[in-house]
């Protein structure tokens, strides 16, 4: 065992600023200088404008460093960090910093703390106490609990995820699935990324107890290819557990069988609709289904299927090893426990905050993110994705829960905040939007796949100044129709992003 | 059954689609794999699945067709993948794809065009607290400007090497 453990994340983001970098020149360091020194790849712990961020462990905690380039190797060796010394890049214990200081994670609990794929580690940080406490459960009570936490589904669609389970516990079937969505395809988001990459163990004890609740033997993680990173270590990550027997034909020796196998998506936002992402894990078109029949009852081929999206299942974990009652006492209303927020976009203080619903949207942009990173003013904040509303500093008052936000005429979704400074062109933001459907559509209804041409080609005459009053309540026509004849959200929500749009900044729109 | 027909190039598509069991259901793993290996993925190694997971050509080629990711012809040497997605809006990405388009002297989204560079747009990376970002032959970068593009060019594009992402 070395004497020294330094830590200097391998998360995609800390890599896409050179954290590669800084490992091997620290590695070279080490070897040069003959110090007893073991470097650990480790999640990020979401301060990533702090990115590369390296962390020693003394004996008075972890204490970090950054954000660190290859050029300020050199001089963290002079200053001794090795043994938390002092350095202009200094912060002190990584815990203490305000950022995270401030967050209730649980989900995220181990994110950036440990070694992604020691399990010793995963074990040692709270990890398994929630399986092995189900695998003495019956199937029903563990559904129970999971419904008595409150958990809504962190994909977007906020679904109580207890009650999902109990339609396929109560659905017979000789196979059921369980469907982890890893589609994460809204801008601004990265909390699913940043878990499979720094706490992949995490998702699998869910989707074992997921397994185990409903009676499925089976679990596939839709990956989308963009993350190249991460399936790279979910799939490193199931191979030491089946190495171990956590997955297999006996796990944990519970004599239940769980295999876990990961698939790749192709690049299509539409395969994060979760009928979409069955069609597609049958090898075919992501064409969206109508529904009923519900995935719960009829989902990949045919059978009772359970899909979640990837934090919904990373957190049952922890609500099976605290209780239903310890998760559940985070939060306000119908929004119960906490939601990892990514703050996004021109933003002085990028990452993840994981904390109890209820926060308002001027705490996380303005007290966590610090304003902005080029240093101009705020101008709007796109929440939930690319279907989700752009809000002007004068709502940001608004608390960030599924209720409050829906009566706000905006959505959570899968917890993005985008910040744009008061360059952004609003009418072109709108035209995005539509862009957006346009490209995405999986084109099997007629107002998304062509109302989504017309709505831009209508935002291009607007942006040129043509007729605007005219052409203006053209666009708010599409959107009704829009909004009424489409048969999922992409066609159907593309309009709150323009609406609000036109709504909040007239100015932008010739108004 | 004529053998003559079989072309010599069928022979690794094969063990490709014997390694993921002939299954229909992994389709999309296997057009993955072949694109790996080829580069792109050729009329006849549609046609080779097709037969291999007795599925119709039509169905392969609606499938090809639906997502982004599968090239039809030869791609660039290098790719480069800017994010257009709104985060990376917000922080230049815009500027930053006009300033490649003119730097490689190639326009965004000619995919299977050959050559040297290729750009492509991508909807979000999850490096959107960093961007704007971009993908170089599967490598993901933050904070790219058009000043630290010139630099990642010398760094990154300026080896022979084929791509890999
Ligand atoms: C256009 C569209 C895109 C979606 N993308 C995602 C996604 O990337 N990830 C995700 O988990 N859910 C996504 N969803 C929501 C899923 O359909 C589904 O509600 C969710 O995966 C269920 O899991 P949950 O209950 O745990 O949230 C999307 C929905 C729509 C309409
Ligand atoms: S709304 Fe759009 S994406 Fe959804 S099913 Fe209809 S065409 Fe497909
Ligand atoms: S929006 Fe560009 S990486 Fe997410």
């Amino acid at each position: 065992m070395a004497d020294v453990r330094i830590y200097v994340p391998g998360d995609a983001a800390a890599v896409s600023v050179g954290a590669d970098t800084v490992a091997k020149r620290i590695q070279q360091e080490v070897a040069r200088q003959k110090i007893d020194i073991q470097i650990i790849r480790n999640g990020s712990r979401g301060m990533f404008w702090l990115e590369p961020l390296v962390e020693v462990e003394t004996p008075e905690g972890r204490v970090a460093y950054g954000p660190i380039t290859e050029n300020d190797v050199a001089g963290l060796f002079d200053a001794k960090f090795w043994s938390g010394g002092d350095h202009p890049l200094f912060h002190g214990p990584t815990e203490e910093i305000p950022y995270f200081a401030k967050q209730e994670r649980l989900t995220f609990a181990r994110c950036g703390v440990i070694d992604p794929l020691s399990l010793d580690d995963y074990e040692a940080n709270g990890g398994l106490i929630g399986l092995r406490r189900a695998l003495k459960m019956s199937p029903a009570a563990i559904v129970d609990d999971v419904t008595q936490s409150g958990l809504r589904g962190r994909g977007g669609a906020g679904f109580p995820t207890g009650i999902k389970w109990k339609t396929a516990l109560n659905t017979p079937g000789d196979e059921k699935y369980i469907c982890c969505n890893a589609d994460e395809g809204d801008s601004g988001t990265f909390a699913d990324r940043m878990l499979m990459e720094g706490d992949p163990f995490s998702l699998i004890e869910g989707m074992i107890i997921a397994g185990r609740a409903v009676g499925a033997e089976i679990g596939y993680i839709y990956l989308r290819s963009e993350y190249p990173h991460a399936i790279d270590v979910m799939r490193s990550a199931i191979d030491v557990c089946k190495a171990t027997g956590l997955l297999g034909d006996s796990v944990d020796g519970s004599g239940d069988a769980f295999h876990v196998y990961v698939r790749v998506g192709a690049g299509a936002y539409i395969c994060g609709e979760e009928s979409s992402m069955l069609e597609s894990l049958e090898g075919k078109r992501g064409q969206v289904k109508v529904k009923p029949p519900i995935p719960a009852i009829s989902g990949l081929f045919g059978k009772p299927t359970i899909v979640n999206n990837v934090l919904s299942l990373a957190t049952v974990p922890v609500i099976l090893a605290e209780g239903a009652d310890h998760y559940k006492d985070f939060g306000m209303g119908r929004s119960r426990g906490t939601q990892p927020f990514q703050l996004a976009g021109d933003i002085a203080r990028g990452g993840l905050v994981e904390k109890a619903f209820g926060i308002t949207l001027r705490e996380l942009v303005e007290e966590f993110g610090g304003g902005t990173h080029s240093g101009k003013p705020i101008r709007a904040v796109q929440a939930g994705g690319p279907l989700g509303a752009y809000i002007p500093q004068t709502e940001f008052d608004v608390a960030m829960d599924y209720e409050a936000l829906a009566d706000a005429g905006a959505m959570l979704g899968h917890g993005g905040i985008v910040v744009f400074n008061d360059t952004v062109d609003m009418a072109r933001q709108a035209r995005f939007a539509m862009e957006f459907c346009e490209i995405e559509s999986c084109g099997k209804c007629t107002p998304c796949r062509i109302g989504a041409v017309r709505g831009k080609e209508t935002l291009d005459k607007i942006i040129a100044g043509e007729d605007r009053t005219e052409n203006l309540a053209i666009l708010e026509d599409l959107c009704d129709l829009m909004v009424d004849g489409s048969l999922c959200a992409m066609g159907g929500l593309t309009p709150m992003p323009v609406r609000s749009a036109v709504k909040y900044f007239p100015e932008d729109f010739g108004g | 059954m004529v053998v003559i027909l079989n072309n010599l190039d069928d022979e690794p598509i094969h063990r490709i689609c014997g390694e993921h069991g002939r299954r229909p259901d992994e389709l999309i793993e296997i057009l993955h794999t072949v694109q790996k290996e080829h580069g792109y993925l050729t009329d006849a190694a549609l046609r080779t699945i097709a037969e291999a997971l007795n599925i119709s050509r039509a169905e392969i080629h609606g499938v090809v067709s639906f997502y982004h990711d599968f090239y039809r012809a030869q791609p660039a040497r290098h790719i480069l993948k800017i994010c257009r997605a709104e985060a990376c809006q917000a922080v230049g990405s815009d500027d930053l794809a006009a300033y490649a388009e003119r730097k490689f002297a190639t326009t965004m989204g000619d995919k299977g065009a050959g050559g040297q560079i290729g750009i492509e747009a991508v909807y979000c990376l999850g490096n959107c607290a960093l961007g704007p970002a971009m993908l170089i032959d599967g490598k993901l970068h933050g904070r790219v400007t058009p000043e630290r593009l010139d630099i990642l060019a010398e760094t990154d594009l300026s080896s022979g090497e084929a791509r890999n992402g």
